[in-house]
Formats: structure tokens, C-alpha cells, sequence
């Protein structure tokens, strides 16, 4: 103990020492980030490159999982010692820091940058508070997608992307019949819940979904679509191995590229297992938004830039938003992460099919947040807990479970 | 947080004087050898109070401080940060009405139960069957021993893997040709948490093996020649005989065991992170997702002060019991 102390006293004096040696006139800023994995890793170097062009310095403090860069951001927000950027989701994570006034505003670089006019209305709202501009997005993801193995398909003797879900259960019987696993199932909370949510936006429509989520409405017509959102959920449990629970997104992803599984419901986060293992979409892979959906869910990853109190890293923070911004740093990242670019006037004639889908549809505006920007970390949790219990536990009794549902979002 | 540090080691140390030095747990023996040691009558000593001050200190401030922040904050709506918005006892309503929190603490009481006694009656047989003076008898203590050696993370995902049924035993056997056999442990919900309880006896059942072979090894070898000679079977003289003398080395096990039950966090989340649905919540992992992936820091706090107080709740009364006997054989002897 005394050691590791000892050890960790060293190590801070020999950071207060690198600081204060790096810290010339370069913009120097420290990047609190939880992309660790290849293809991550990889698209935050496309920022990190773009932004010692242009003659900052970066200080990389990535952490492994997400939850654990945030619990380390949380800490390091309340000890007062806030790092330069880290990446969030926007949205209502931000909300507590905002309204606390513990982050930096860059009206400017959005002005000049002309992200009124770039950005999905949507998504520059989210990344606002109070009239001004405090997050830089960076790329979003698409949610509402079904990413199918052709191969397995092909086996079940199944030709055409289904159009409604009364299709999808037929082609699964069909996996079924042909001894593979129907549907390559994640069954951890997080994932189930964006299962739960691309039903909902199939069944309810983008004005539905909002009212339910944004509005709180507890019309019958919210009810409705809530019941038939959780029938679909229920039956899909007839369709999962039993090695599902608790099994991680990647694993599942593994099973399709295998043609062990048939379908896999999944952020389009899943295209960067297909890219590696040397698949290619479109061609050993299919990517489709659920059926009957009229739009996709997305998700939106930014820049948080807390106030340090030290004007270098306030310039740092103006670079990095501009680099976060950029035409072409955001094409390439989206490349490399298998995301969206958040602006939709960038060119996407390099993008796979799956992502000019996506594009199209941020376009055409045809997108509703997902439940982490909307909903405060105390809702999502206990949302969360709503799917996880009804999956697990009383996925036959679709009436009782609508009821708990707009308790959850009290 | 962890309130088994704080609830542990409190009640008056003068008393101890007249306990015998090989009663009760290991700590508590150097404790008394210590003050043994030293002159019946305390004198205080300047030097000796400056070196415990910095000790003190921390014991007050960041065990008892921090403690009573969190009881503090309990009754806060904190969300992220501490806030001073009193909701009374708002958050505890809220506890008690959470069917996760409820699951934590039905399986976390059916975990703790499990896993101490198998870990005390598992150690206790191995450590009877090393006794034996077998050969090769520190290969097999090493190898007993060995899990113990190991992070719960590292035991947690080895047995995820081997109760998973698509990856471990069971698709093993199947592709043996035993098509029907079933081991899905890790992902039944009404078997996860005996698929926890395996792991963690797995693990535990080697300290205790090594702590009751220690006790079985002070035990005069004349009571052995002894029991012989009257021709008492083996494991009559091991339970009637070898077992009420292991008393204190047992306490000291099961006090270490039942310490780490309160904190179990890291095997859950590394086996089955708490699925699935609530079949494998415990405390520890409910406070800490409150406190950090779902902000709410009240919830949380709450969560920990009910944590402490049950903890309390079970030492209280039993050290007050080892009290009242040290007062009473002091007393005598």
C-alpha cells in the first residue's frame, strides 16, 4: 500500500512536471475518451492527427469501458480537476453538468462553423442548453438496424429482406427449421432495451416514439403501441439460444458471421466486427432498419469541454470542437467507427451501403434520439430494469408489463 | 462503502487483557500479545500517541468522516453531485419499493450463507484429509490453495465460461455424444446464484483449508494416542474431538469469508453482472451503478447506509456476546 503510494505521489509529480515542460503556446489538451477498441482507437486518431496538424497538442487519458471513463469523469468533475475534453453522449447525460455551469460554451466556433446549418435540427438542439452551444458532436450511430448472414439466409432458403415483422417471424421459423439459431441474441440490459426501442419506433411511428419518450404521453394510443411493441419483444424469446443471456454484442455479431446465427438486432457498432473479420456489407452481410420502421434511432457522441480555468486549454477546447466539426475528419472517423457523420452535408460516396442508409436518413430527418439523450441516467436505469425483468421474467403477459412501462418513465 | 472495514474492529481494547491469547480471531491474538506486553498500569506516552495520531486521523476522518457523509448524503436527492436538497427519508421509501434492491438483498443473504458454510465445511474436509499425513501433502496443499491466489474476476470468468451452455461443459459433454446433458447454471435464473456460490466456494475453500490445518496441526498429538487407544473411529475423534477445539480458527475463517460476502461486487459482475434479469444482484453492485452509470448519488448513499446498519445489526450483537464471555471467564481465571 505504502508502495503503490509512494508510486502514485511519483507519478503525479512526474505528470505536473510533463505538463508544465509540454505546455509552451501549443493548445495542449487531455482527451478523457473510453475508445479503446481497434476500430475505435483508430477514428479517435483521426481527430488526434487533425488536430496536431493544425498545432495542438494531445494528451490521450483513454479508459477501457464505458462506465468506468465515465465513473473516472464524474470523480474527477467533483475533486475539481476536470480534464480538457471527454467524450459523452448528448443529450441529457450532459444535462446535470450543464446546469451546473461546469462547461465551456462555443457559440463561436459553431457560428463560424455554420452548424445551424449543417447539423440535423435535432442533434444541434441536444448538443445546446439555454441558447447557447456546449457540446461538439463528433458522429452518431444508428440504432434501428438488423444486420442479417447472408450465407445463413441462403440456407433457410430465405430470398427477400422481410418487410413486417409477421415476415421476420416466418423467416426465423425458417432459421429455426434449418438448425441454426434464429436470432444471435445480446441479453444484457443495455442491449435489450435497444431492441425494445427500434420495436417502438416500428410500431408507433417518429411522433409517437417522441410523445412517449420526450412528451410523457400515457395516451391509449401510446398504450397500444407499447403492448404490440412488448408482444414482439416476447415472441422474439422464442427464437434465442441458450447461451444468450448475458452475452456480449460482439459475441453475438461473431454468431452471424459465422452463419451460426441468422439475424442480429444491433447499433451499426457491429459493422466494424464484420470489417475486421474481413466481411463486407452488402455483399456477406445484409443491413436493413427493422421492419415497419418509418426511421431509425440514433445515438450521438460529442465532446464535453468542462472549464478548467486555464485559458490554454479554452483555445484547446476551440480547436478541438472546429477538428470535431470538419468535413473530412468527420467522413473519416465515421469510416473507422462505423458510425454516421453528424453533419449531413458531407460526401458519402466513400461510406458502405449501411451508412449511406443512415445518412439518408438523418437527411431526410427521419430520426428519434435513443432513451440515453432523452431520458435522465436514473430513467435509463430504471428502463433498463423494465426490459431486462420482462425478458427474463414475464415475457408472456404483454398487458401487465404495458402498465409498469409508463411508471418507469414517471 | 465498504462499511465491514468500519464496523469491524471497535469495541473497548482494555478488555481484552483478560481474554486468553489463543482465543478468538488472529487479529485479535497479536492485539492481546501486544498489550500483554506491555505494564498492566498505562502510562500515556507522548512518543506512542504522535506515532497512532496519523492512524487516528485517517481512521477518523476517512472511515467515519467519509461514513458519515454518506449517511448524510442519503437524505439528500442528490443526483451527480452532492447537493443539499433534503427529501428526508424519500430515497429509502424509494429503496425498499425497488424490486432489484429487494432481489440484492434476498441473494446476497442466500449467497453469503452458501458460500461461507460450503467454503468452512469443504476447508474443513480437506484440511482433515491432508491431516492424514498423506504424501505429497504440500503439492496438494499448493494446489488447494491455488484458486485463492486468484482476482474473483479471474475465478468469475473462468466459471462463466464453464457454465455457459453454448462454450463450456455442457457443450463439451454434448459433443461427446451425450446430446441431453444439461449444465446451464450460468444462465438459469434460478441457478445463477448457486453458479455463483460454486465459484466462490471454489475459491475460498482452499484459505480455510489452510487456516483449519494450522488450528488441526496445534492440537497435542496425545489426544490422538489417546482417542486410538480407546478405539474410536477416525471421523468420530475428528467431529467429537478435532472440530470443538478448531473453534476459533473456524471464527477466524468464517469472519473473513462473511467480510468479503458483504463486498462481493467483482465475481457477480465478472459471471453474470447481476443477470439474469435480478437473479444475481447483490448490494454492492446496486450501489455502485446507482452511484456512478445512473447517477444518483442519494439512491446510492441510501443503499450503503442500509448496508452498514445490517452489518452492524449481525457484528453488534455477537461481539457484545464475546464480551460478555471474555468478562466472564476474565472474571474466573
Amino acid at each position: 500500500m505504502k508502495n503503490r503510494m509512494m508510486l502514485f505521489l511519483a507519478g503525479v509529480a512526474c505528470a505536473g512536471f510533463l505538463t508544465t515542460a509540454e505546455a509552451g503556446n501549443k493548445p495542449t489538451i487531455e482527451v478523457l475518451s473510453s475508445w479503446t477498441s481497434g476500430g475505435e482507437a483508430a477514428a479517435l486518431n483521426v481527430i488526434k492527427t487533425e488536430y496536431e496538424k493544425r498545432g495542438g497538442v494531445w494528451k490521450d487519458s483513454s479508459i477501457a469501458g464505458f462506465g468506468a471513463a465515465d465513473a473516472a469523469f464524474q470523480n474527477r468533475m467533483v475533486a475539481g480537476d476536470p480534464p480538457g475534453a471527454k467524450q459523452g453522449i448528448i443529450g441529457l447525460a450532459a444535462a446535470d453538468f450543464l446546469k451546473q455551469g461546469l462547461f465551456n460554451p462555443i457559440d463561436d466556433i459553431a457560428t463560424n462553423g455554420n452548424w445551424a446549418g449543417v447539423l440535423p435540427k435535432s442533434l444541434l438542439d441536444l448538443a445546446s442548453y439555454d441558447g447557447h452551444v456546449y457540446l461538439a458532436p463528433i458522429g452518431a450511430h444508428g440504432e434501428s438496424w438488423m444486420f442479417y448472414s447472408k450465407d445463413a439466409f441462403q440456407k433457410a432458403g430465405i430470398e427477400a429482406e422481410p418487410k413486417t415483422w409477421d415476415e421476420l417471424f416466418a423467416g426465423l421459423d425458417k432459421l429455426k427449421a434449418a438448425g441454426l439459431v434464429p436470432v444471435a441474441w445480446g441479453g444484457q440490459p443495455w442491449q435489450q432495451t435497444k431492441v425494445f426501442n427500434m420495436i417502438l419506433l416500428s410500431q408507433v411511428g417518429i411522433d409517437g416514439f417522441l410523445k412517449i419518450y420526450v412528451d410523457k404521453d400515457t395516451s391509449d394510443a401510446s398504450r397500444e403501441g407499447v403492448r404490440k411493441t412488448l408482444q414482439i419483444l416476447g415472441k422474439l424469446h422464442g427464437y434465442v439460444d441458450e447461451g444468450a443471456s448475458g452475452r456480449n454484442w460482439n459475441d453475438a455479431t461473431a454468431m452471424l458471421i459465422t452463419a451460426k446465427a441468422g439475424v442480429q438486432f444491433m447499433g451499426d457498432w457491429a459493422k466494424g466486427e464484420f470489417t475486421v473479420a474481413g466481411k463486407e456489407a452488402g455483399k456477406d452481410y445484409g443491413c436493413m432498419i427493422v421492419p415497419e420502421s418509418p426511421g431509425m434511432v440514433y445515438i450521438a457522441d460529442s465532446f464535453y469541454l468542462p472549464k478548467t480555468g486555464n485559458a490554454e486549454t479554452d483555445t484547446a477546447q476551440k480547436l478541438i470542437a472546429d477538428v470535431a466539426m470538419d468535413p473530412a475528419v468527420q467522413v473519416d472517423f465515421a469510416l473507422k467507427k462505423g458510425s454516421v457523420p453528424a453533419r449531413s452535408d458531407v460526401d458519402t460516396s466513400k461510406l458502405d451501403v449501411c451508412a449511406q442508409k443512415g445518412v439518408d436518413l438523418m437527411r431526410a430527418g427521419a430520426i428519434v434520439p435513443d432513451q440515453a439523450i432523452v431520458l435522465t441516467p436514473q430513467q435509463v436505469g430504471a428502463l433498463d430494469d423494465f426490459v431486462d425483468e420482462y425478458w427474463n421474467g414475464s415475457f408472456n403477459d404483454a398487458d401487465a408489463a404495458t402498465t409498469n412501462f409508463f411508471t418507469v418513465l414517471q | 462503502m465498504r462499511p465491514a472495514d468500519g464496523a469491524g474492529p471497535a469495541p473497548a481494547p482494555l478488555m481484552r487483557l483478560h481474554a486468553a491469547p489463543d482465543k478468538g480471531g488472529c487479529d485479535d491474538c497479536r492485539l492481546s500479545r501486544n498489550e500483554l506486553a506491555t505494564p498492566m498500569k498505562r502510562k500515556p506516552n507522548l512518543s506512542a500517541t504522535l506515532a497512532l495520531l496519523p492512524t487516528w486521523l485517517v481512521a477518523v476522518v476517512v472511515f467515519i468522516g467519509t461514513m458519515a457523509w454518506s449517511i448524510h448524503l442519503s437524505f439528500t436527492g442528490s443526483t451527480i453531485f452532492p447537493s443539499s436538497d433534503y427529501v428526508g427519508l424519500a430515497q429509502y421509501a424509494k429503496l425498499f419499493s425497488s424490486a432489484k434492491w429487494l432481489a440484492s438483498l434476498h441473494n446476497v443473504l442466500v449467497f453469503g450463507l452458501l458460500y461461507v458454510g460450503g467454503c468452512l465445511l469443504l476447508g474443513f474436509l480437506l484440511a482433515a484429509a491432508l491431516d492424514r499425513k498423506i504424501r505429497f501433502e504440500s503439492v496438494f496443499r499448493t494446489l488447494f490453495l491455488y484458486p485463492y491466489a486468484m482476482s474473483f474476476v479471474v475465478t468469475g470468468l473462468i466459471w462463466q465460461w464453464m457454465l455457459n451452455p453454448t462454450l463450456g461443459i455442457q457443450a463439451s459433454v454434448r459433443a461427446l455424444g451425450w446430446e441431453s446433458f444439461v449444465l446451464d447454471w450460468a444462465v438459469n435464473r434460478d441457478m445463477a446464484i448457486y453458479a455463483l456460490v460454486l465459484a466462490g466456494v471454489w475459491q475460498g475453500a482452499g484459505l480455510v483449508m489452510v487456516i483449519v490445518l494450522a488450528g488441526m496441526r496445534g492440537i497435542e498429538a496425545e489426544q490422538w494416542k489417546a482417542a486410538r487407544i480407546d478405539g474410536i473411529p477416525v471421523w468420530r475423534i475428528y467431529v467429537s474431538i478435532i472440530l470443538p477445539q478448531l473453534g476459533p480458527a473456524l471464527a477466524a475463517a468464517g469472519l473473513l469469508l462473511g467480510m468479503g460476502v458483504i463486498k462481493t461486487y467483482d465475481i457477480v459482475v465478472a459471471m453474470t453482472n447481476g443477470g439474469p434479469g435480478n437473479a444475481t444482484e447483490v448490494p454492492a453492485k446496486f450501489i455502485m451503478d446507482n452511484l456512478f452509470g445512473r447517477q444518483n448519488l442519494g439512491l446510492a448513499t441510501a443503499g450503503a447506509t442500509v448496508l452498514v446498519l445490517g452489518v452492524i445489526a449481525i457484528v453488534a450483537p455477537f461481539r457484545y456476546a464475546m464480551f460478555l464471555r471474555r468478562k466472564s471467564t476474565g472474571a474466573r481465571g
